[in-house]
């Protein structure tokens, strides 16, 4: 294995530029698609454990269908495949004007398809609640919203804090997939300084690096949320 | 919408299918490497080294900060530099999903060994077996079976995780999807008749898994 080692390439114009360009994309991605993800996931799981049927079944189909098929597929899809399927004018808008098309797009599908799997963890906090809670509350006067409001939610929300976790590590990861649309996010900087400087090992080392400490940090962020908000005495499912 | 052309997917059929074999042998390939290194890196993490545990640990938690985008990026970069020569894109591919899957399956065989009860490792030292014996004859097997129906639905996600080589040009179910997508300028039925295929093959396996489950637990 010969190999000519040359890490000053990592400081060196262009390429530290590169690199804090794409960390700035990975970051702006990841936490626009965090917004749609958690608020429309919330929803969806919500959705899902309504005593409405018809709710019920949409909340299923929608995480059926984002979660069987690949990111790789609905990010092709979004970007390729929903302007044409669009009205003239909107699909017209959409191909020249729109601004940002990469981002706005990969924003879009990689929030979608998180949202899916946010929606089961949701679902999953509010199911592991003991059906005695939601009893006493019906049986002391409250209506459905009320029973979501102030039991179902407040305590669901806490407990998933750390499934939530990983989920949020998980949109920074699948934020890569936005290269394969033209976004010079994170991965694609590193891969392009790889391919002008012949000096793979350093660029990857830098992008693998950079990843590392973006999960570090956003571990330490979510814990100290879930300590912010944890309820004295009640035991979370990790600890 | 109106023009939609089943006929650009039906002539290519035979091309796709092609695809969907180095899909699935890409699969199947990197489940067995990822499920046999990850069984390793679990009894390792659960050694009662320090050293090794902490090794194991550093690996899996590594692994599962950083996107199987640069992963696959970093072994098509590696293996042909470690071996001199270059060996194609399907075995770093191949290479870099057992590796980065290995993270994911070690945690689930963790959890699977942590679910046999003690008292059958003493029992079994209490017989004169050695580790490997114990591990071997005992643990591992239950363990295993237990978590079954997980390792399968990473299996999915891992399924669906290999349209991803698509970022080496390697020629799986989903590279000769865009393949013919952008030859024929058929965008739209490909990307979706994509999805499609995708959709089958997983709901299909989280089903199977379902079914799986009930039947286990009575």
């Amino acid at each position: 294995m010969n190999y000519n080692w040359n890490w000053t390439v990592l400081v060196q114009e262009p390429y530290l530029e590169w690199l804090i360009s794409g960390l700035g994309w990975t970051v702006a991605v990841a936490l626009c698609a965090w917004i749609i993800a958690f608020s429309l996931g919330s929803l969806i799981g919500v959705l899902r454990t309504l005593p409405n049927k018809a709710l019920r079944a949409f909340g299923t189909c929608y995480v059926e269908l984002f979660r069987n098929v690949p990111l790789l597929v609905q990010m092709f899809i979004w970007y390729f495949a929903v302007p044409e399927l669009m009205p003239d004018d909107i699909g017209r808008w959409m191909k020249r004007d729109m601004p940002n098309p990469e981002f706005t797009t990969a924003v879009i599908a990689l929030g979608l398809y998180t949202a899916s799997r946010v929606a089961e963890q949701v679902r999953a906090g509010i199911e592991a609640i003991p059906v005695g809670l939601v009893s006493a509350a019906v049986s002391s006067g409250m209506n459905v919203r009320k029973v979501y409001q102030f039991i179902l939610l407040p305590i669901s929300f806490r407990t998933i804090i750390p499934p939530l976790t990983s989920e949020f590590l998980t949109i920074f990861k699948n934020s890569s997939l936005a290269l394969t649309i033209g976004l010079l996010e994170l991965t694609a900087q590193s891969q392009q300084i790889a391919e002008y400087t012949f000096q793979g090992f350093e660029a990857y080392t830098a992008a693998t690096v950079i990843y590392v400490v973006i999960a570090l940090i956003a571990t330490l962020l979510m814990h100290q949320v879930e300590k912010g908000l944890r309820i004295d005495g009640h035991e979370n499912r990790e600890s | 919408m109106g023009d939609f052309d089943f006929q650009v997917i039906e002539a290519s059929l035979p091309f796709l299918w092609q695809g969907l074999q180095v899909s699935l042998m890409l699969t199947g390939l990197a489940m067995v490497g990822g499920i046999i290194f990850g069984t390793l890196l679990a009894l390792m993490r659960l050694s009662k080294f320090r050293s090794l545990s902490l090794v194991a640990a550093t690996y899996v938690n590594l692994l599962r900060s950083i996107p199987l985008i640069l992963v696959i990026f970093w072994f098509y970069f590696l293996v042909p530099l470690a071996i001199g020569r270059p060996i194609g894109s399907f075995y770093s591919a191949l290479i870099a999903f057992v590796i980065f899957e290995a993270a994911y399956y070690s945690e689930i065989m963790r959890a699977g060994i942590q679910s046999v009860s003690k008292g059958q490792v003493s029992a079994g030292q209490a017989s004169g077996l050695n580790y490997w014996q114990i591990q071997w004859h005992i643990v591992l097997p239950q363990a295993f079976r237990n978590m079954i129906p997980i390792l399968i639905t990473q299996g999915i996600v891992l399924f669906q995780d290999t349209s991803l080589v698509f970022v080496v040009s390697l020629r799986d179910f989903m590279t000769a999807s865009s393949i013919v997508a952008k030859t024929e300028g058929r965008l739209v039925e490909m990307y979706l008749f994509a999805a499609c295929v995708y959709f089958v093959f997983c709901f299909a396996g989280s089903y199977f898994v379902r079914r799986l489950k009930n039947r286990i637990s009575v």
